[in-house]
């Protein structure tokens, strides 16, 4: 009884002290991590101090953090940022819808891969971006354009991915599903989706990233309104600091998004983790 | 015998069904193009599509802006690969580099690369020198992240090993490193490939100004001219596919050692 309780308190000392080691490293990482980017705003305040450049090419970063800071006060960034954030989420959500069935039909079903595949292919060799002149053509710069070409980016890896995922359901599964006289509903519910959710997943992961892609690439060309629309105008208008705050609301939902991508899969994919251990 | 008969068959299938549809789709086309029913403006006749094709090839240049195109593609590609690979083996193997720049790395990272476009034309205008560059960001990206993957996960084993043979560090990367990485960097490189192709496409598309297929496309949209659109994004298409088989080629022929060493 003694023996146990003391392994067990040793054990929680131990790995306490651990945490609280890793906890110093990590803090040190980031310090250190921390040190180019203020070096380079460090050289940077010092450059557009001195006035070794002019201020359309590089303002100042205090300027930049100025206009950062007006930005998200008028609500003119959060606005932006909200109208690129909805055409991302309704293209994503046809896309990904599309991709999905279309990824379903070629892995089940070996006539609709042979009739369709040869055809996707071939389409998907031309980058998204090639796609927007002719649908500018066709549909004109409005709000369907953008959908479409939003649509497109996430639709490619969303087919690809799911195909590949039920083509690689390991047929032994599917045997023990015909033993056990599963209908075809059952085993496509109980085997093969779940043998394919992680492929759709990363299929969901490079869709979002192609999306947020496409959205910056249609709102460069034709857009009048949203972040990429904010780039365009501030490099017209030669206002370098309005372009960089631009940049980093672009980055920074990219990086939430991908994130949260992140969070959701390793949530939903919890039992996975469970049965390994 | 008899297998192979059902394999040729089973082709036949395949090449039978995967031709219908877009047999269908140019049947619905030159037919919905002559009778009218959809506005030439928006479908040309394949026959005009094909008359714009042959005028573009040959009065017009095509393989010179073709060539423009393919060349700032492999300029930028060259050197966004070569300074990525560089770049990686220094955070793969100096831990103080590692320390301070990878985090400044993955975050620069998260900028979506057309949002690059504005600054690069401030910053070095709209010539040559700013679209190689913005293919050459491209292309650095896939190849730092895979190459530096790749290094990490060298064998420890090896890396003990060149310890004990006393290996100078020129030696380590050489003969350690690069080598088991070298799976990785191929993938990088590939992805780099194809990631230098779009921002091919998006340069031309965004710094509208030269030649290539890209500004051809974006002045047969300015024209209204449907058809040098059509030719032109079929091009890329083309163009993608071939970059693509490429370095896949590339890739078995450079890993052949790996299928014989398993």
């Amino acid at each position: 009884m003694t023996t146990i309780s003391n392994t067990i308190s040793t054990a929680s000392v131990e790995s306490r002290s651990g945490r609280r080691f890793v906890t110093a490293r990590r803090v040190r990482a980031a310090l250190v991590a921390f040190l180019l980017p203020i070096g380079l705003i460090a050289t940077w305040w010092i450059a557009s101090d001195r006035g070794w450049l002019p201020e359309q090419i590089l303002p100042s970063p205090a300027y930049v953090y100025s206009t950062l800071v007006e930005m998200i006060g008028s609500g003119e960034i959060l606005y932006h940022a909200g109208v690129s954030l909805r055409r991302v989420v309704t293209g994503f959500f046809f896309g990904a819808v599309v991709g999905l069935a279309l990824g379903m039909g070629m892995g089940l079903s070996q006539r609709i891969d042979d009739y369709v595949r040869p055809l996707f292919l071939a389409f998907a060799q031309i980058p998204t971006l090639g796609w927007i002149p002719l649908l500018m053509l066709i549909f004109g710069i409005g709000e369907t354009l953008k959908i479409i070409v939003i649509a497109k980016g996430a639709l490619v890896p969303m087919a690809m991915n799911t195909s590949a995922g039920i083509r690689s359901v390991p047929a032994d599964l599917v045997e023990v599903g015909h033993a056990l006289r599963f209908t075809r509903w059952q085993t496509l519910r109980l085997i093969v989706l779940p043998g394919a959710a992680p492929a759709v997943f990363t299929g969901i992961r490079y869709g979002l990233t192609h999306s947020w892609t496409a959205l910056v690439g249609v709102e460069l060309l034709a857009s009048s309104e949203g972040l990429g629309y904010l780039l365009v105008w501030g490099r017209q208008m030669f206002w370098l600091d309005v372009v960089m705050v631009a940049m980093i609301a672009i980055g920074l939902i990219g990086f939430a998004m991908d994130k949260g991508l992140d969070v959701s899969e390793n949530y939903l994919q919890r039992w996975k983790h469970g049965e390994a251990d | 015998m008899s297998i192979q008969t059902v394999l040729q068959t089973r082709r036949a299938v395949k090449i039978r069904r995967g031709l219908t549809i877009p047999l269908l789709l140019l049947i619905a086309w030159e037919v919905s193009s002559r009778t009218g029913i959809v506005d030439p403006r928006f479908l040309p006749s394949l026959e005009n599509v094909f008359l714009t094709a042959k005028r573009e090839l040959i009065d017009n240049d095509l393989i010179g802006e073709l060539g423009v195109s393919l060349f700032r593609n492999i300029a930028g590609f060259l050197i966004g690969s070569v300074i990525g690979v560089v770049f990686a083996t220094l955070l793969a193997l100096s831990r103080i580099a590692d320390a301070l720049i990878t985090p400044s790395f993955n975050g620069l990272k998260q900028i979506s690369l057309l949002a690059w476009i504005p600054l690069i034309s401030i910053w070095f205008g709209f010539g040559e020198q700013a679209k190689i560059v913005f293919v050459a960001i491209a292309a650095f990206v896939p190849v730092v992240l895979n190459t530096y993957e790749g290094m990490r996960n060298a064998p420890r084993d090896l890396i003990e090993v060149g310890h004990a043979l006393k290996f100078t560090p020129f030696q380590q990367i050489t003969r350690i490193f690069l080598p088991s990485a070298l799976p990785s960097i191929a993938t990088g490189v590939h992805l780099g490939l194809i990631y230098s192709w779009l921002a091919t496409v998006g340069a031309e598309y965004f710094l509208a100004i030269g030649r290539g297929v890209g500004s051809l496309i974006i002045a047969g949209r300015e024209h209204f001219d449907m058809a040098l659109v059509m030719v032109g994004v079929f091009i890329l298409g083309l163009v993608g596919f071939a970059l693509n088989r490429l370095a896949a080629t590339a890739e078995a022929y450079l890993l052949r050692w790996r299928v014989t060493s398993e």
